[in-house]
């Protein structure tokens, strides 16, 4: 299930239109993970507060939307543009890569909480297909 | 059994208290054909289906979002024997519809999606997990009499 031409424009459009919205995106979907699927807390246990909405999962939801900016941007070549974000993955956050779908699928549900009219159902497909293909990217080098 | 707290249930009866089924079936279905196409597979006879547009315009597509939808209304009033509720349905989508029920997380997942586009800020993370956790043991039970 590859990108076709026409998801990877129409994942580039959609990323234009919410790009000044990314940071709010990407806390709400990373608080609404951790309520959601209580069991991606275990990766958290470091943080003084998973609380949604609180600064550590705000703050990081900043930083996961910052690396889905970049695989847009290397949305031609994900396993090659995301090596070191998969070595870091792989070798240091060690995430169960079943997390990504997780995760995807609290993003997708932001999307169509914030942009309800952009998010139809063609964006839909284009940007569940650009989530797998993350996924597997950041899951590269895990073994 | 499956437990649910008051809230749980408040969250789930206030999803179908304002729920627009005439909106929300057809919406849910539709997104399901497209964005997982090989759910496709299950309508043969259901005319057009070749891309999105077709789907979205799809008379028969939408005639049975809404019967589908209508069918969680069981597990709605029953939500403390959901398994036994849809054990008939059970054996319906195996020895007669034959559909994979691993699609049915597929279709739980659109609804959701849509349902999160209707109600914004309002479909809050807890009561995201509220509806999820309803839906999970619907899929489950939906599940439960194939062999």
């Amino acid at each position: 299930m590859s990108l076709t031409a026409k998801d990877k424009s129409t994942v580039k459009a959609f990323w234009a239109k919410i790009a000044s919205k990314a940071d709010a995106v990407g806390g709400d979907a990373l608080s609404r993970l951790l309520v959601v699927y209580p069991q991606t807390k275990t990766y958290f246990s470091h943080w003084s507060d998973i609380t949604p909405g609180s600064a550590p999962v705000m703050k990081h939801g900043r930083t996961i939307m910052g690396g889905v900016a970049t695989a847009v941007g290397v949305i031609d070549d994900l396993i090659g543009g995301l090596l070191t974000l998969s070595e870091l993955h792989a070798f240091k956050l060690r995430i169960d890569p079943a997390n990504f779908k997780l995760l995807s699928h609290c993003l997708l549900v932001e999307f169509a909480i914030m942009f309800p009219a952009e998010f139809t159902p063609e964006v839909h497909v284009s940007m569940d297909k650009f989530f797998a293909a993350l996924g597997l990217a950041l899951a590269e080098k895990y073994r | 059994m499956v437990e649910w707290t008051a809230e749980e249930r408040a969250a789930i009866q206030d999803i179908f208290n304002s729920l627009d089924y005439e909106d929300v079936g057809p919406k849910a279905l539709q997104r399901c054909l497209i964005v997982y196409p090989w759910c496709q597979r299950y309508f043969g006879g259901f005319g057009n289906l070749y891309n999105a547009e077709a789907i979205l315009s799809n008379p028969m597509v939408a005639a049975h979002g809404i019967v589908v939808l209508h069918g969680l209304d069981r597990a709605m009033k029953n939500m403390d024997d959901i398994k036994q509720t849809y054990a008939e349905l059970s054996v319906l989508h195996s020895e007669k519809l034959h559909v994979d029920p691993d699609n049915f997380k597929l279709l739980a997942d659109c609804l959701s999606v849509v349902i999160a586009g209707k109600m914004g800020t309002n479909f809050t993370p807890e009561i995201q997990a509220a509806w999820q956790k309803f839906l999970s043991v619907v899929v489950s039970a939906l599940g439960r009499q194939y062999h």
